[in-house]
């Protein structure tokens, strides 16, 4: 099979034109592509995370993107690590804050938007944005009523020091919840369940000490705006 | 494959991809798609349709340029044209739904290595012209997005109770999940298999035998 063969070989130079020409086509087709395609996949990514917020701040019509860095409150870009999202209702008040958080599941990572409201300082809501878990066993925490029934009003108060939650939100077995910050697990998807607590109380004990002295703020800048 | 140097563009043309040379049911190329995307019926459509344009369009290009491509880079060239149509094909589906998007996963970009899309390439399309290779890569694409939708549709049927996200047995149905989980996939691919080898034993034992054969061996 190798044997070496009569035929004339091919210029490299030959070879060179071709695979440069083709790559040249290829990167002005795929820039193309991306130009043409890149406000509309802004805008179904915006559609998305709005269809969540509406969900885990029930009422809220208008949101703004913050950021707290070193105990100050930044505007903030989509593309931002740790953003919130403050909701507020056609009037201008604010209904609750929206923060993204994650955790290991059982197949992948789990991610998460949940709503806060400082108000009864409880979560009212989550939204799953990414899973990858078993269907009909992991994704149910995505739409299981009485798994659900957990973030009507999941206690997050803080303690009097306001630097970590009073209470650490936990996952307990299925049937075993007695306290107000504490999830009911699905019973056949209890890494799941756990998950979402895990990553709950992670994002909660972080961010919620950094808002509270904050939260003023947010009232105060959307009067202005 | 295609050793008629005859250039007629036929039925055949075609149809082999539809049936004959179904790549799913009878090449079994592309398995990686067929088991893992086909847990719903519009998951393998999205995966079938979007396979077919990858097909077409690199069928069309390396036809045009196969007269040009030096024999030791064909390779190269042929895997750099398959990737950018993925590239346009994944843009696209981002820009249609992210949703489905977020269901087809990883295996949108991995279209670029699907045999079937390669094994096309260089078996059918750089010897043909750029017709034939069209048609022909369109016969293949449909050929594949029927077999997705008989594992797809069966799947979510079974393991859903629904079709194309439409609920078909009430809220009473309890849905055998495991047919939406990877060994659905396995067994529903199996179960076809049977029914289409099934098909062409019954078709050889219809048709007249030449004489001195027997069915079982000579």
């Amino acid at each position: 099979m190798n044997a070496p063969t009569l035929q004339p070989r091919t210029p490299a130079t030959a070879m060179l034109v071709v695979l440069g020409g083709i790559a040249m086509l290829s990167g002005l087709l795929v820039v193309l592509a991306a130009q043409l395609t890149a406000p509309r996949i802004a805008e179904n990514q915006r559609q998305a995370i709005e269809r969540a917020l509406v969900k885990v701040i029930p009422g809220s019509v208008t949101y703004r993107r913050y950021k707290v860095e070193e105990g100050r409150l930044l505007p903030a870009g989509e593309a931002d690590d740790d953003i919130l999202y403050a909701g507020y209702d056609d009037r201008g008040r604010l209904l609750g804050i929206a923060a993204r958080a994650a955790a290991q599941g059982y197949a992948d990572m789990i991610y998460l938007l949940y709503g806060y409201d400082p108000g009864c300082e409880c979560i009212r809501g989550i939204q799953v944005l990414k899973l990858a878990e078993t269907p009909g066993l992991g994704d149910k925490i995505m739409k299981d009523p009485d798994f659900l029934k957990n973030f009507e009003a999941l206690d997050a108060r803080l303690d009097a020091a306001g630097t970590a939650l009073l209470n650490p939100i936990v996952t307990v077995k299925h049937g075993s919840k007695r306290n107000p910050w504490e999830i009911d697990a699905i019973s056949g998807a209890t890494i799941s369940s756990r998950a979402v607590g895990k990553a709950l109380n992670r994002s909660a004990q972080k961010l919620l000490p950094a808002i509270h002295p904050l939260l003023q703020q947010i009232h105060r800048l959307e009067e202005k705006g | 494959m295609s050793r008629r140097r005859d250039d007629r563009l036929t039925w055949e043309t075609f149809s082999e991809g539809l049936w004959r040379e179904n790549p799913v049911f009878v090449m079994l190329l592309g398995m990686c798609p067929v088991l893992a995307v086909t847990n719903s019926a519009v998951n393998a459509l999205a995966m079938g349709l979007a396979t077919t344009f990858v097909l077409v369009a690199s069928g069309l290009l390396v036809s045009l340029l196969a007269r040009y491509i030096p024999k030791q880079v064909r390779i190269a060239t042929y895997i750099v044209i398959i990737a950018t149509f993925v590239t346009l094909i994944d843009y696209t589906i981002q820009a249609i739904s992210l949703d489905l998007y977020n269901a087809l996963g990883a295996f949108i970009q991995l279209i670029v290595v699907n045999c079937i899309i390669l094994g096309r390439a260089e078996a059918y399309a750089s010897r043909n012209r750029p017709l034939k290779a069209v048609v022909n890569a369109a016969g293949m694409g449909a050929g594949f997005t029927f077999a997705l939708l008989c594992l797809g549709g069966v799947r979510e049927l079974l393991g859903a109770g629904s079709l194309f996200g439409f609920d078909l047995f009430g809220p009473n149905f309890q849905p055998w999940v495991v047919m939406v989980l990877p060994p659905g996939g396995f067994l529903v691919l199996g179960g076809w298999l049977l029914l289409f080898d099934w098909l062409k034993q019954r078709g050889r034992e219809t048709e007249p035998l030449p004489r001195g054969e027997t069915l079982h061996g000579r």
